[in-house]
């Protein structure tokens, strides 16, 4: 993992192995460490071999949903006289969830070279990356690294010699949660409000400009050259015997009150267990952890003695009944009111739905004041039935699922936490009886 | 609202005494305390710097419309904020309507449709952060510049704070942004020093 703590012993280092090396940013310290080897190799195979490796390798989306990526990539069809597009989503805003800011701080070149495969692999000329608009260092360098790497020949019309036209392309986005969603990041591209799109047409028919389009994570397609140097069984090495859905390293942001947060690669099927507390440290200092969300805050939250059964790849998390989603490890210890962290996650998603379906406008709004009602101590019985109803009409009736999203860490902490609601209410209600009384 | 009882066409008549009556053109949003106080100078003119770095920019997009964002980061950079006069400048480079480019710059939280302090300062404080005391980081930054009141410029108009939603660096609680700049790992004890530094 390396920033800011060194690597743990127990970690598998791929993607964050240069982690701390500013030399890793530039072009040539990205070319000692063995970069764009991978690019030249790609450039010279058929666009379909490139496809076929990355679906051997079971590489899964790392943004949240886990599509198999060499899935996704066959979907677009090279040769039907439309231009394609890549766009690489780093607009990472989940929270809980700072991974991709550490792999373009750090490694921009892995990111360029990734997007210059990923576009030649689904008969793409341009890449875009998405990055959300408050990565002001990343930005700067990722646009560096595409810099250097025009002016060395490595994309362009002419990408490393090969006649092939690769562009990569740097688009910041202004603040907007929702422009993580696929087909909200292609209308932000578009110059377009962030609003998301009704699917189908999915972005492999109808993209961004209207064209066949693939949307994917930074951490995927920073994957992709290892694979392509290394060959699917290397890749296939990480992953639980009982398990070959799942393969690979894996990124997680850990934050929240631990011992020591921050990024840690892990293989699929790592045990959660050992994961809290031996390399993360366990709770500070004379603490107890409460609960955890596993990835990032739109998963089910957990309590401790959940989590830690979790066996960490996509089906163990769901298997336990959360999800690995991002990646980002939130937790919480016994020290922080709960109900005001869950009013806390609800805010956040009031505050960033784009307001185009009723059910999620109007839904995350009425939660989070809720909520807050019941933090300040004005909350009544009836309140936790009226969350849960609310946050029932939220899920899966709207365009994509930011409203799901606010009624997921609602539910569940509910579910999971009902007693320290109830210890809100009863509050009041203590305060209220001698009062009449009198 | 009730419709009275006259005709659709009625009820929809502009009033008699509304409309270009000074030579001024219709009422905007310009005269309702969004307007520049000098006369705007234009930031994509021809042939100027940032002009060419966004005929450079349209060469990457099928579209012009594809280069508004970067059109409004531009001229957010050069004048702090985002005018009406601006967002009319935007739009008659990118041929589009001026209301279309606002109803652009409105989606996106940071494009400031207002003058803002000298050193913007937002703070996260969603839940991750929350739980590793960003609520006393706000608090200290709002005592140390002044402010006393989230969303307020300070009296000398340097700085202003608010809370701001998840800005992406969770395990290093808590991150503070400062218009272009990212301090990480903030406490209530660094605040003054980080207030110290930016006043030089």
């Amino acid at each position: 993992m390396g920033y800011p703590h060194k690597p743990h012993n127990r970690e598998t280092v791929v993607l964050s192995k240069y982690f701390g090396d500013p030399e890793a940013a530039t072009l040539d310290g990205w070319k000692k460490r063995g970069g764009y080897v991978a690019l030249q190799k790609a450039l010279t195979m058929a666009p379909g071999d490139i496809v076929t490796i990355v679906k051997d390798s079971g590489l899964r989306g790392r943004g949240g949903a886990g599509f198999p990526t060499g899935v996704k990539w066959s979907f677009m069809k090279p040769g039907d006289g439309k231009p394609h597009y890549l766009c690489c989503n780093a607009d990472e805003s989940e929270p809980g969830t700072f991974k991709d800011r550490e792999i373009m701080r750090w490694t921009p070149h892995a990111l360029v070279e990734g997007c210059a495969i990923g576009a030649y692999a689904i008969g793409a000329e341009t890449a875009y990356i998405y990055i959300r608009g408050e990565f002001t260092e990343p930005i700067v360098k990722v646009e560096n690294a595409i810099k250097e790497a025009y002016a060395a020949g490595i994309l362009g019309k002419n990408a490393m010699g090969t006649g092939k036209t690769v562009n990569v392309w740097v688009h910041r986005g202004a603040g907007a949660y929702i422009c993580g969603e696929e087909t909200a990041l292609m209308n932000s591209i578009e110059g377009r409000r962030g609003n998301p799109r009704i699917k189908p047409p999915f972005p492999a028919v109808s993209g961004v400009f209207a064209q066949p389009t693939t949307i994917n994570n930074v951490e995927t397609l920073v994957a992709v050259p290892h694979i392509l140097n290394n060959g699917a069984d290397w890749y296939k090495q990480w992953m639980r015997a009982d398990n070959p859905k799942s393969t690979g390293t894996k990124l997680y942001s850990v934050c929240g009150n631990v011992q020591r947060p921050g990024n840690y690669e892990v293989p699929m099927g790592f045990p959660f267990k050992d994961f809290l507390y031996d390399l993360c440290g366990g709770p500070p200092e004379g603490r107890k952890f409460k609960a955890i969300i596993p990835g990032g805050i739109s998963v089910p939250i957990q309590t401790v003695d959940e989590a830690e059964a979790s066996l960490m790849d996509y089906e163990g998390f769901v298997a336990n009944g959360t999800m690995l989603g991002s990646g980002g490890v939130i937790i919480f210890d016994d020290a922080q009111n709960i109900v005001k962290q869950i009013a806390r996650a609800a805010r956040f998603f009031a505050h960033e739905s784009c307001a185009q379906c009723t059910q999620c406008r109007e839904g995350t709004a009425w939660t989070t004041k809720i909520l807050e009602r019941i933090v300040a101590g004005d909350g009544t019985h009836e309140d936790l039935d009226t969350l849960l109803d609310i946050g029932e009409q939220m899920t899966g009736k709207t365009i994509c699922v930011l409203s799901d999203s606010c009624a997921t860490p609602v539910a569940s902490g509910i579910k999971k936490f009902r007693a320290d609601f109830e210890a809100l209410i009863k509050k009041k209600r203590v305060h209220m009886v001698p009062a009449q009384v009198a | 609202m009730s419709a009275p009882n006259t005709s659709t066409a009625e009820y929809f008549r502009a009033p008699a005494d509304w409309g270009p009556t000074d030579g001024k053109g219709f009422e905007t949003a310009a005269s309702h305390g969004h307007a520049e106080h000098a006369p705007y100078q234009p930031v994509l003119a021809v042939g100027s710097a940032r002009r060419k770095e966004l005929d450079e920019l349209l060469t990457r997009y099928p579209t012009k419309m594809a280069v508004l964002l970067p059109a409004l980061w531009m001229v957010q950079h050069e004048r702090g904020w985002v005018s009406d006069d601006a967002m009319a400048e935007v739009a008659e480079v990118l041929e589009l309507t001026p209301a279309y480019v606002k109803g652009v710059v409105t989606f996106y939280t940071m494009y400031h449709q207002h003058p803002v302090a000298k050193h913007f300062i937002q703070v996260c404080t969603t839940s991750p952060c929350n739980a590793c005391g960003a609520e006393g980081v706000v608090e200290a930054f709002l005592k140390h510049t002044g402010c006393h009141e989230l969303g307020t410029t300070s009296p000398d108009g340097n700085f202003a704070v608010i809370e701001v939603e998840c800005l992406g660096a969770c395990g290093f609680a808590t991150p503070v942004q400062i218009n272009e700049d990212f301090i990480e790992s903030v406490t209530p004890e660094r605040v003054p020093e980080i207030l110290a530094g930016l006043k030089s």
